[in-house]
């Protein structure tokens, strides 16, 4: 796989999760960086364009963070092969960084070991030097470059420090291929080699692969796509001979590679006095992690979270809720009254507008996973959740996207990224808008005033909690259930880095929060279009033949009427009628339509202010044809339990289809979803009226 | 490992501030490798830090970093006390 001889050279960055590797990222490129996918997987592909010394332009290919290139997921399957030089549309890089965090130097060499035998021309970015000598720790540099055989530069990302050197090394050609890694035992060794030759591979990469290959497992092997049958019973019949020869062919190289870094270390790494004593991440570790402290201090972040998230937020999401109202209205002010107009003002600016005015929410949140993320504290939440996590059968990594998604579903979707077990991947994100989100909160506070009008804050706050506890338990349960039965497997292991506790990066984590926000709307944006354009149509057509019927009498003749007509004799048993029914139609893109969608059905005109009263009171006084009220509070309890439930956010879907690469897992669980709101909305209605209430 | 050799110790029985070093494993292959490969590998020195507020999992010390695990894993890591 030569590459044509480019003006452009590639370069990776690959490290361990935690090294900084994205400030050296960022700084070599800084605002030149784009984000895409790389085909046919749902990895992020991050490039950017850089020049060195010279001012050659060279481009930069983040790989995502792992701490070996034995594959555990699909982050580290992009990272092989793209070393590999075998993932389609990337060439393989002409030069790797190797991100090295000093302060930890011996479990950071072990990916440098495995990327030097792969033969590409590397250079060690030996990063936050700072935080080492602090730790007392000190780094022999002349004795590292000697024992690695590749060039060794100490660095300070987050001040700037180390870069000129690092462009320099970059510049210099050839840049030749690393000329030492890690010894292994002579019986693997040979192994190797003979696999190697065997490999359709290019002879610069056989060694490393075929070591790759001889260290997979059974498991592993067996769903390996890459190779063909023969090249797969070649690896076994050399891993049999291996283990005949007394050598465990999946530990050997591991541990052949930890004692080439154990002599490295010993030549070139000194401890000095104070790295035995507690340090200041220890002594806030005491605290944090604390069996008291540790779940105040914890509640005490996520309140301020919440707070931010809720108070903080509301301002640019009624500027953007102004803006939208004032683009739909200067649009309608000089387009002539039309189908067009409808559409334009009504289905594509309400209906996408609807979705962006969470934007803030999203940022903000994003905003404090970086924090969290930054700072090593996500580490110690899951330490400190992972009980209660396993109870179900997941991950403490589980719990922070599964809370993120009080405020909003997509950013703790897309944080489940960090799961490296697919399947607990999937179950979380199955279940993880089973938490209450902002959005369902004008559709909950709608239903209490419907329910109790003159309700005290109390009463009010009571009836929410209960929700939102409903919620917990229910995506609890189906964690479980799930486990148990369609995405059956282990617990799966904890194997978590609790890195020291520094200073979060604000640029990184800036930089970081714009591109996920960003990343939501592309990818919402094309399915959130579409879905609303289609309820426009639904509401719309077929129009009234006389052009002075009003609003709630128009929807009512329209497909959305109709269905609402349709589905009734299914939402029946729950108490509803058709009316609600077009309301559940309506807020399938987005909870909070139902509120909206209920006042043009009830033809409530809605005041300038958003004041339930009028809605709330019509609700209230709407009759069924015996004259017994609609909205009952078994019923407006019920709906509150649907809403609590039922998967009504296209957002959520479009981004559970980008995430999952599939429709399978997004129309599965709108289905379970809608299940299980109707099951639970039938039992608290028709329960209810068992129990004699009305 | 003369008087121990019974019932060697496993990571998971040493209380906060103790230390060993690891001697074999008794965890499936896969898991096996991937504590290989965060650098718990035979001969490795460990010292177990805290366990979280739940008792599970533990933290340790091991090459210099702090590694957290489940006490069901620690338990077949087996080591001699230091």
């Amino acid at each position: 796989m030569s590459d044509p001889p480019s003006a452009v050279r590639h370069i990776a960055i690959a490290g361990n999760p935690n090294c900084g590797k994205s400030t050296i990222f960022n700084v070599l490129t800084g605002l030149r960086q784009k984000v895409g996918n790389y085909p046919g997987v749902t990895v992020e592909k991050k490039t950017g364009r850089f020049f060195g010394s010279h001012g050659e332009p060279m481009e930069l290919l983040d790989l995502p963070g792992s701490y070996s290139l034995q594959v555990r997921s699909p982050d580290e399957a992009v990272a092989r092969d793209v070393l590999l030089g075998r993932q389609p549309d990337t060439p393989r890089p002409d030069a790797i960084i190797c991100v090295v965090d000093a302060s930890n130097l011996e479990r950071n060499l072990y990916l440098v070991a495995q990327m030097l035998e792969l033969q590409i021309p590397a250079v060690v970015a030996l990063n936050m030097v700072d935080v080492a000598e602090k730790n007392g720790i000190v780094i022999d540099l002349m004795a590292l470059r000697e024992k690695l055989g590749v060039p060794v530069l100490p660095m300070v990302a987050t001040k700037g420090v180390g870069f000129i050197e690092l462009r320099q090394a970059l510049s210099r050609t050839p840049l030749p291929p690393p000329p030492f890694c890690a010894q292994m035992p002579i019986v693997l060794e040979r192994e190797t080699m003979a696999l190697a030759r065997r490999l359709p591979v290019d002879p610069a990469v056989a060694r490393g692969e075929a070591l790759l290959l001889l260290t997979l497992h059974e498991q592993a092997l067996t769903e390996l796509a890459h190779h063909d049958r023969i090249v797969i019973e070649d690896t076994r019949a050399a891993q049999a001979r291996l283990h005949t020869a007394g050598l465990d062919p999946t530990s050997a190289p591991v541990e052949a590679r930890y004692r080439w870094i154990g002599e490295i270390c010993a030549a070139a790494l000194h401890r000095g006095g104070g790295a035995f004593g507690p340090s200041v991440s220890d002594r806030l570790d005491g605290w944090l992690t604390h069996r008291v402290w540790g779940w105040a201090a914890f509640l005490a972040m996520m309140l301020l979270m919440f707070f931010c998230i809720f108070t903080v937020a509301a301002y640019p999401m009624e500027w953007i809720d102004t803006g939208i109202g004032a683009l739909g209205r200067w649009l309608g002010g000089f387009l002539p009254a039309s189908d067009l107009r409808s559409l334009l003002t009504d289905g594509v600016i309400a209906g996408v507008g609807g979705v962006v005015i969470f934007l803030p929410q999203i940022l903000i949140l994003f905003f404090f996973l970086g924090i969290l993320e930054d700072t090593g504290y996500m580490a110690r939440a899951a330490f400190i959740m992972d009980r209660l996590m396993s109870k179900v059968g997941l991950h403490g990594k589980s719990f922070i996207p599964m809370l993120s998604s009080f405020a909003c579903a997509i950013p703790g979707i897309m944080a489940t990224r960090t799961i490296e077990n697919r399947k607990d991947r999937l179950v979380t994100i199955l279940v993880a808008p089973l938490m209450s989100c902002s959005a369902r909160l004008p559709v909950y506070a709608l239903m209490i005033a419907v329910l109790i009008p003159a309700a005290s804050a109390l009463e009010k706050a009571g009836i929410m909690l209960c929700m939102y506890l409903l919620g917990i338990v229910a995506a609890f349960a189906m964690a479980w259930l799930f486990k148990k039965t369609l995405l059956r497997g282990e617990t799966p292991m904890l194997l978590l880095e609790m890195p020291p506790y520094r200073l979060p990066a604000w640029k990184t984590i800036l930089v970081r929060m714009w591109e996920r926000g960003f990343l939501f709307l592309r990818r919402a944006g094309t399915v959130i279009l579409a879905l609303s354009i289609l309820l426009w149509a639904l509401a719309t057509y077929p129009k009234p033949s006389d052009p002075a019927t009003s609003p709630a009498d128009a929807i009512a003749q329209s497909f959305a009427g109709k269905m609402g007509h349709a589905i009734e004799p299914l939402i029946r048993p729950l108490g509803y009628d058709w009316k609600i029914g077009i309301g559940l139609i309506a807020s399938f893109a987005a909870r909070e339509v139902f509120v909206g969608t209920m006042s043009i059905v009830y033809a409530v005109e809605s005041g300038p202010d958003e004041d339930l009263a009028p809605l709330r009171d019509t609700m209230r006084a709407e009759r069924r044809a015996d004259g017994s009220p609609v909205f009952t509070p078994l019923v407006c309890l019920g709906l509150m339990v649907f809403y609590v439930l039922a998967m009504q956010c296209i957002s959520t879907v479009a981004i559970v289809r980008r995430e999952t690469n599939s429709w399978r897992w997004p129309l599965f669980q709108i289905a379970y979803m809608t299940s299980l709101a109707w099951v639970a909305a039938l039992v608290v209605y028709q329960g209810g009226r068992l129990l004699g209430w009305t | 490992m003369s008087h121990a050799a019974s019932a060697p110790d496993v990571l998971s029985a040493l209380a906060v501030g103790q230390r060993g070093r690891v001697t074999g494993f008794t965890v499936a292959p896969e898991q096996r490798s991937r504590l290989l490969e965060m650098g718990l590998t035979t001969g490795a020195e460990c010292e177990v830090v805290r366990f979280a507020p739940f008792g599970d999992p533990m933290e340790i010390k091991v090459r210099g970093y702090h590694l957290s695990l489940r006490k069901n894993e620690a338990a077949g890591v087996q080591i001699e006390r230091l």
